[in-house]
């Protein structure tokens, strides 16, 4: 490290990166081998629940897990929060 | 045995023609058989990185429909006596490549005694990529210290676990190694670069070899020789050391890795 180091303003960006991708490739390991229908289940079940409920886009969630030879299906439809 | 080795990144323009051309070559220094294939139908360029773009007369998909034989289409390296390449075609059609159709050509290079069949795979992950692997024993994974080649390698891997025939037959898996190109030490130790460890350490996986920076890569793409050849580069002796791991020595150290020493001037007022 010189003396010019100092007056250097730049911080180092490797850990923001190694952190982002840490994150992002644990999740993307996570829904690997899910089944390739997951993204259309979740737009039309959106579309269902929209008749009755005005959610917002990101309120249904579909999750998929394999575990000890067993395949799960998690939904989940968070309810926008009632004006009162 | 003839061990078949897909070079492959996902991400475009990480690396992989210039690392299968050398290591194409590096193994064939050796006095191994070796067969390097273009797998990017439509885009060829390995003929040009290793300067027989003017010797192509057939090419690979030529080779599968039977309009001519295996040996017309192999064009024999100028420099090493034991290196062939089969280019691709520049055809449009996307289905001009098929499982059975590989095979074939494999299976016949396989009887002709090459010891080493290398794949260069195009980047994506469509048709042709997924041929490159199917039926890869050995993955080379190109990937550049930067967050988006770091993540489709990731994807690459997954790919390589449940795509390939290995996985589908359910035998013993793809040995998968990285390959680590465009590395800067310099940058690595400023904090601006994901270090050889940290790669590592997101993808699992061992590092085959750690390419550093080097002007000489463009300097051999532009002569057409495989950057392996240019001595006295950095590049080069990067990959002679890949080649030597591949072909075993595991225990070999990395170099070029890190910082090079500053003089007096440059460690005072910084570089």
């Amino acid at each position: 490290m010189g003396l010019l180091d100092f007056f250097r303003t730049t911080s180092p960006s490797a850990n923001l990166a190694k952190e982002r991708l840490r994150i992002i490739v644990q999740q993307e390991r996570g829904s690997r081998g899910a089944p390739d229908y997951l993204p259309t289940l979740r737009r039309e079940l959106l579309e269902v629940i929209r008749k009755y409920v005005n959610v917002d886009s990101e309120a249904v969630q579909v999750n998929y897990e394999r575990e000890e030879g067993q395949e799960v299906l998690e939904l989940s439809v968070a309810l926008p929060v009632k004006a009162r | 045995m003839t061990e078949i080795i897909v070079v492959t990144s996902g991400k475009g323009g990480v690396g992989k023609t210039t690392t299968s051309a050398s290591l194409a070559c590096g193994l064939a220094r050796t006095g191994k058989k070796v067969a390097v294939i273009d797998f990017d139908i439509g885009l060829r360029n390995l003929d040009l990185i290793m300067g027989c773009e003017r010797r192509v007369v057939y090419d690979f998909v030529n080779v599968i429909n039977g309009d001519c034989t295996l040996k017309q289409a192999l064009i024999k390296d100028k420099r090493i006596d034991t290196l062939f390449l089969l280019a691709a075609s520049q055809t449009r059609d996307k289905d001009a490549l098929t499982a059975e159709g590989v095979r074939k050509v494999l299976d016949e290079l396989i009887a002709d005694g090459f010891d080493f069949i290398l794949c260069d795979s195009p980047a994506g992950i469509e048709k042709g990529a997924y041929l490159a692997m199917y039926y890869a024993d050995r993955a080379v994974v190109v990937v550049n210290p930067e967050v988006s080649s770091v993540r489709d390698s990731d994807r690459i891997l997954g790919l390589l676990a449940s795509k390939t025939e290995r996985a589908e037959k359910g035998v013993e898996k793809v040995r998968e190694h990285l390959l680590l190109t465009r590395y800067s030490p310099t940058r690595v130790a400023a904090g601006e670069m994901l270090s050889i460890a940290d790669v590592k350490d997101i993808l699992g996986l061992d590092v085959i070899g750690v390419i550093p920076e080097s002007p000489q890569v463009l300097s051999a793409s532009n002569a057409g020789t495989p950057v392996i050849m240019m001595d006295e580069s950095d590049a080069a002796a990067a990959y002679g050391d890949a080649v030597a791991r591949l072909l075993g020595d595991e225990s070999l150290p990395m170099r070029f890795i890190d910082e090079p020493k500053k003089g007096f001037f440059a460690r005072v007022f910084g570089g």
